[in-house]
């Protein structure tokens, strides 16, 4: 069962040709990861994938529905595809339980008892029952990712896309980070994680897809792709990052 | 000066009453059309984007005079008669509106876009993002330059004393017209200004504290 497919997608920023025939398929449940060098197009498909970008021809799928479709409701796509971002993006003016509450209560009219009853919980999955009532200006980055995610999944999303979600953090945060997502997808979520973080791709990741100029060079599973990559350009990409 | 004060207090006082009557009104009145406006402005729509930018450049750009003695000489003339407080009160609101807009549109604005990506995200609706999200961040940047709108509104509402409509103003210089006390009278006109502007300039600052 596919959860999203892009055939034939191209996507211009204007004159700026940034993503050259895409195609992909992802299947519930899959843990894909996307690597590539920067302005290579990843941000991109994530972002087409929830609809804050619209491509500009081929088709997209996500969940059964075309997001090209009038009657597709991109306030439904976006309630079962959740996003966690490169800067957190918690809500300023929310505490951190609000920031979890909120979307269970404006979007799936769930009540607020309820809301904060499994927020507490996914709070306590993150290790951070006891910031329920800071503000998010006053939590470390970690901290703020790890509510980002609980966040996201106080939706009960269909599917989780990272967009370097460990990029912006200190050395020292990154491993609780990476642990929190590795229980998510133990869990059986299906994932698009864009990341540099080698070691959790080899150990969590079923696939890699390998993103250079707009295009997929290479889309491999995990094994082969870390054992034999097919194409020079990730071979010299994989080596870098893991040098580093 | 006290003279100016105690002889003519009963004209004084009701000409701060139609000042702050016709401020209060185009205070509230300028304040939800501004921002309207400025979410024209920002509409994902671009026929709404449009028509928020030219109410916005119209009538930013046009003096308040004029916008006032259209609906005091204009509007008359093929609508309905509209007396000079409320054709003062109606330019008044609609001028002000122009610069809220802005400042509402560049408060919005100065909230980071990832608030936005990160509610509709969540599944929330662009008006619910809107709502719990940006406007609230966007009134605290907003309140410094608000109040600032504010004070120029008190005082542009001097231009009633130009369409007869018993402002403060238009006291004073009635006063003088018969006294001949210029100095005295525009002295106590200035100081019954400050009476209602210092107030609230104290309490844009104390709101300003309590939102930060
Ligand atoms: N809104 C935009 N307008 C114009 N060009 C854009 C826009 N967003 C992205 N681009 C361009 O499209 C290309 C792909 O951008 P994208 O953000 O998808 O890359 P990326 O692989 O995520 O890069 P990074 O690793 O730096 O995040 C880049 O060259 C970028 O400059
Ligand atoms: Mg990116």
């Amino acid at each position: 069962m596919s959860m999203i497919e892009f055939h034939d997608v191209e996507k211009y920023y204007g004159d700026f040709h940034a993503l050259k025939n895409i195609n992909l398929t992802i299947d519930k449940g899959e843990v894909v990861v996307i690597i590539g060098p920067s302005g290579s197009g990843k941000s991109t498909v994530l972002r087409s994938i929830n609809g804050l970008n619209t491509i500009s021809s081929g088709q997209l799928i996500v969940n059964n529905r075309d997001l090209a479709d009038k009657k597709t409701d991109m306030n439904k796509i976006r309630r079962d595809v959740g996003m966690v971002f490169q800067h957190f993006n918690l809500y300023a003016n929310k505490t951190v339980l609000e920031n979890i509450t909120l979307g269970p209560q404006l979007v799936l009219k769930q009540s607020k008892a309820q809301s904060q009853k499994e927020a507490m919980a996914l709070l306590e999955q993150v290790g951070l029952a006891d910031k329920a009532q800071s503000y998010p200006r006053m939590l470390s980055g970690g901290q703020k990712q790890r509510v980002a995610i609980a966040r996201s999944l106080a939706m009960k999303p269909q599917a989780l896309l990272f967009d370097e979600p460990t990029s912006a953090l200190d050395p020292e945060m990154i491993g609780d980070v990476l642990d929190v997502m590795k229980k998510v997808a133990e869990d059986g979520m299906t994932m698009v994680v864009v990341t540099h973080e080698m070691g959790f791709a080899r150990e969590v990741a079923n696939r890699l897809i390998f993103m250079a100029d707009g295009e997929v060079l290479e889309d491999s599973d995990t094994k082969s792709f870390f054992e034999h990559p097919k194409e020079e350009r990730a071979r010299q990409f994989l080596s870098k990052i893991i040098n580093h | 000066m006290l003279n100016i004060l105690t002889q003519h207090w009963s004209d004084l006082w009701s000409g701060l009453l139609f000042t702050l009557g016709s401020s209060l009104v185009a205070l509230v009145g300028s304040l939800v059309i501004g921002t309207v406006f400025a979410l024209l402005e920002i509409s994902p729509y671009k026929a709404l984007r449009v028509i928020g930018k030219i109410y916005v450049e119209v009538f930013r750009n046009i003096p308040l005079l004029v916008i006032t003695m259209f609906f005091y000489v204009v509007i008359p003339m093929y609508i309905a008669k509209v007396n000079g407080f409320t054709s003062g009160t109606i330019g008044l609101t609609i001028y002000t509106s122009a610069f809220i807009a802005e400042t509402v549109r560049a408060g919005i604005e100065a909230v980071d876009e990832g608030q936005m990506e990160a509610a509709r995200s969540n599944g929330l609706s662009y008006l619910q993002a809107m709502t719990h999200i940006i406007f609230p961040q966007a009134i605290k940047i907003t309140i410094p330059p608000l109040g600032n709108q504010f004070i120029n509104l008190v005082k542009n509402s001097s231009v009633l004393a130009f369409v007869a409509g018993f402002d403060l103003m238009y006291q004073g210089n009635l006063i003088v017209s018969t006294t001949f006390n210029t100095t005295d009278t525009y002295i106590v006109i200035g100081l019954l200004y400050l009476v209602l502007t210092l107030p609230l300039s104290y309490f844009m600052r104390y709101l300003e504290k309590r939102w930060a």
